[in-house]
């Protein structure tokens, strides 16, 4: 193989592990900060920057709540009331009731997401039962709180935001 | 150098780094997949003839609608381009054979590996893959023990492919004949040159895309499990930034081949060849930056819906420069319609309706109520059947008095044509009305709403997967045919024609000397 041919094929075979090392070990990353940053996939406000206490009377939004159990594992979750409504800029709790079916211990983790995209970030839960884990003795039955509050800013065409919680069994959970 | 022969017997293949012996078992090899997936084609039709479940189990069915998909892609449709590259692209730049000759053995042979794993999975505990050939998570992480088996064969076909594509770049880069400057190659180069950059591109993403499914299911990590923090849609941005370069890279070479095509029957040099060039590389640049277009349910925020509406619906202009130019070669020209030509005209009227059910989808609230639907089936068989398939068939029939020496049987060859292009119109045309109406895809059974366009569909199906039988025909009694000429055709163009027929063992010992590179191309 004469020199000009080899390398040509060096830089070509680079470029093809180039490609895979993008695809594996950047795009997942640069997909999390992308999610972080427009609150795609139902990401809710994570900044870190609490929103002010400034309620706005004159506006009102209809918080649903939907939670499901994934892959059929023995619980009961289900938020206590289906929807509530609320002015911008107010602070609120709710409370899920989770139930552990299994007469044994066991543990689960809530994965939020919040519909649609463009409320996501005008969403902030100041305490929230998803942050943790959280550890059910057999047939435990417990309500689980959250605090929340909804940014003024949020863009006008908005009057619904959905936020649900899916409910895994905690050996599921491996990452973070 | 020139008496020297092949091997003889299995070792000649086994052992072959001549390009044209590869390219043969290359396009043997796409054939027997081409029916190896069409059965399973048939499988699916029979099923959907009649509402109901007639034949198959529904886990069966979604098998079959998997592997088809699997094999017709990776199986058939890209080894046959691979295979037209190995034997023309060197006869036509003027090369004595491929840059790098092992290596290109090498990549023909991790093929059947690749498939004869995955055609093993039919036979395993929990069945083959039936999660589609998109692979989505979680669904596909339901996969039975085929599951390890489905992800290998894939990182196999990743190999070969990015194997050839090396090798053919090196070859066009640094094998071209004296004084045949980049926008001299012709078309059919051009396009595979482009087609090649792209396989190095996404290949290896889909590799990457594979691998984090395999450690999510055995090593535990949770690229795309919700409930470790991962995402489920991130796989479908990978997937698809894989996905829409991969479907451009099995048209290409089909607008390569017909650009070889029409000028030779039209008796006219290609109209706009540097346009058809840019029109080339500006459809590769786009396919990296509109793959979301094949997720807009899956949601996303308004921006970004419009960002890839557009840019999928740019398209459009360099696809219509392709046609146009085919259509500027032909005008004026005195055209005859051999069977060659048949096809190619056929490509470009038939590949241009998928093209514009192509533009419909890119529209985001169309595409909502198109989602998942056989509208989307009619669109993607649209392009690669009559498309990709037919400029395959156009090819054989073009190349093939210059491979075997013999002309094929015109009167079979025609008689292929007009069954296959009545059959598949037959199959896939209905297919727009029951997307439009509402028919999912990846089903078994159905409303009874949907029968009768079901059973035109499976009807047309049946006849041009029997018609596809004279292909064979066609092949097996080649040799019988007239003996060839040198250039075959009226007044073709291209290094290719100025070598014996058939072309011999080895072919531009020494490169074409100036004089002969001008006459083939001027």
């Amino acid at each position: 193989m004469n020199n000009a041919n080899s390398s040509l094929v060096v830089r070509l075979l680079a470029f093809a592990v180039g490609m895979f090392a993008f695809g594996f070990f950047v795009l997942p990353p640069m997909y999390e900060v992308f999610c972080e940053i427009t609150g795609f996939g139902g990401r809710t406000n994570s900044s870190g920057q609490q929103v002010a206490e400034t309620p706005d009377l004159s506006r009102e939004i209809r918080i649903e709540f939907v939670a499901t159990v994934n892959n059929y594992a023995p619980w009961k979750f289900e938020p206590t009331v289906d929807s509530m409504t609320v002015n911008p800029g107010k602070m609120y709790y709710a409370t899920f009731d989770a139930t552990n079916l299994s007469g044994e211990g066991r543990v689960g983790q809530a994965v939020p997401s919040v519909a649609p995209v463009s409320a996501s970030e005008h969403f902030q839960k100041i305490e929230c039962f998803c942050f943790d884990a959280q550890e059910f003795a057999a047939n435990e039955e417990r309500s689980l709180p959250l605090q929340f509050i909804v940014d003024p800013n949020l863009p006008e065409y908005v009057d619904t935001i959905t936020l649900s919680y899916t409910y895994f069994e905690s050996n599921y959970v491996t990452r973070r | 150098m020139a008496d020297h022969g092949p091997d003889k017997g299995i070792k000649r293949w086994l052992y072959t780094t001549n390009h044209k012996d590869i390219g043969t078992m290359y396009l043997i090899f796409s054939l027997v997949m081409f029916f190896i997936g069409g059965s399973m084609a048939l499988v699916i039709r029979t099923e959907l003839m009649q509402p109901g479940l007639q034949f198959v189990h529904p886990e069966f069915f979604n098998q079959m609608t998997t592997m088809h998909a699997l094999i017709m892609v990776f199986g058939a449709v890209m080894p046959a381009f691979v295979g037209l590259a190995n034997w023309m692209i060197p006869m036509m730049i003027g090369a004595p054979d491929m840059a790098l000759p092992r290596m290109n053995n090498w990549s023909f042979w991790i093929l059947p590996v690749a498939f004869g794993i995955l055609l093993s999975t039919l036979f395993m505990p929990g069945g083959a893959p039936a999660s589609g050939w998109t692979m989505y998570p979680p669904l596909v992480l339901q996969t039975g023990d085929a599951f390890p088996f489905l992800i290998f064969s894939v990182h196999l076909m990743g190999i070969s492919s990015i194997m050839g594509a090396i090798n053919i770049i090196v070859t066009i880069l640094n094998m071209r004949a004296p004084d045949m400057w980049l926008l001299k190659m012709p078309m059919f180069v051009w396009t595979w040159l482009i087609t090649a950059y792209l396989l190095i591109a996404v290949m290896p993403v889909l590799a990457g895309a594979v691998t984090m499914l395999l450690t999510d299911q055995f090593f535990g990590t949770s690229f795309f499990l919700a409930a470790g923090g991962g995402d489920p849609v991130m796989f479908q941005h990978i997937f698809w930034f894989f996905g829409h370069p991969e479907v451009y890279i099995m048209i290409l070479p089909a607008f390569g081949v017909v650009s070889e095509i029409i000028p030779t029957f039209s008796r006219k040099p290609l109209f706009g060849h540097d346009s058809m060039v840019y029109a080339a590389s500006c459809i590769a640049f786009l396919s990296f930056i509109v793959w979301a277009h094949h997720m807009f349910t899956v949601g996303m925020p308004l921006s970004g819906q419009l960002f890839f509406m557009f840019a999928t619906m740019l398209i459009a202009v360099p696809t219509g420069v392709k046609i146009f130019n085919w259509i500027g070669t032909m005008w004026r020209g005195s055209l005859t319609f051999e069977t060659p030509m048949l096809f190619a005209l056929a490509f470009v009227f038939l590949f241009t309706i998928g093209g514009f059910s192509g533009v419909m989808l890119a529209m985001v609230p169309a595409d909502i109520q198109y989602h998942d639907s056989y509208f989307v089936v009619a669109h993607f068989h649209y392009v690669l059947v009559p498309g990709s398939i037919f400029s395959l068939f156009a090819a054989a029939y073009y190349w093939l008095p210059k491979w075997t020496g013999h002309m094929y049987n015109e009167t079979a060859g025609k008689l292929h044509f007009w069954l296959s292009t009545f059959f598949v119109n037959l199959t896939f045309f209905p297919m727009h009305f029951l997307g439009l109406a509402g028919m999912p895809r990846r089903i078994p059974d159905y409303s009874t709403q949907f029968a009768d366009f079901n059973w035109m569909a499976s009807v047309g199906a049946i006849g041009f997967g029997l018609s596809q039988l004279i292909f064979v025909y066609v092949l097996l009694t080649c040799k019988k045919g007239a003996k060839a000429t040198d250039r075959v055709w009226e007044a073709p163009k291209g290094l290719e024609w100025t070598v014996p027929s058939p072309a011999p063992y080895h072919t531009f010992d020494t490169p074409p000397v100036k004089r002969v590179a001008q006459e083939a191309f001027e």
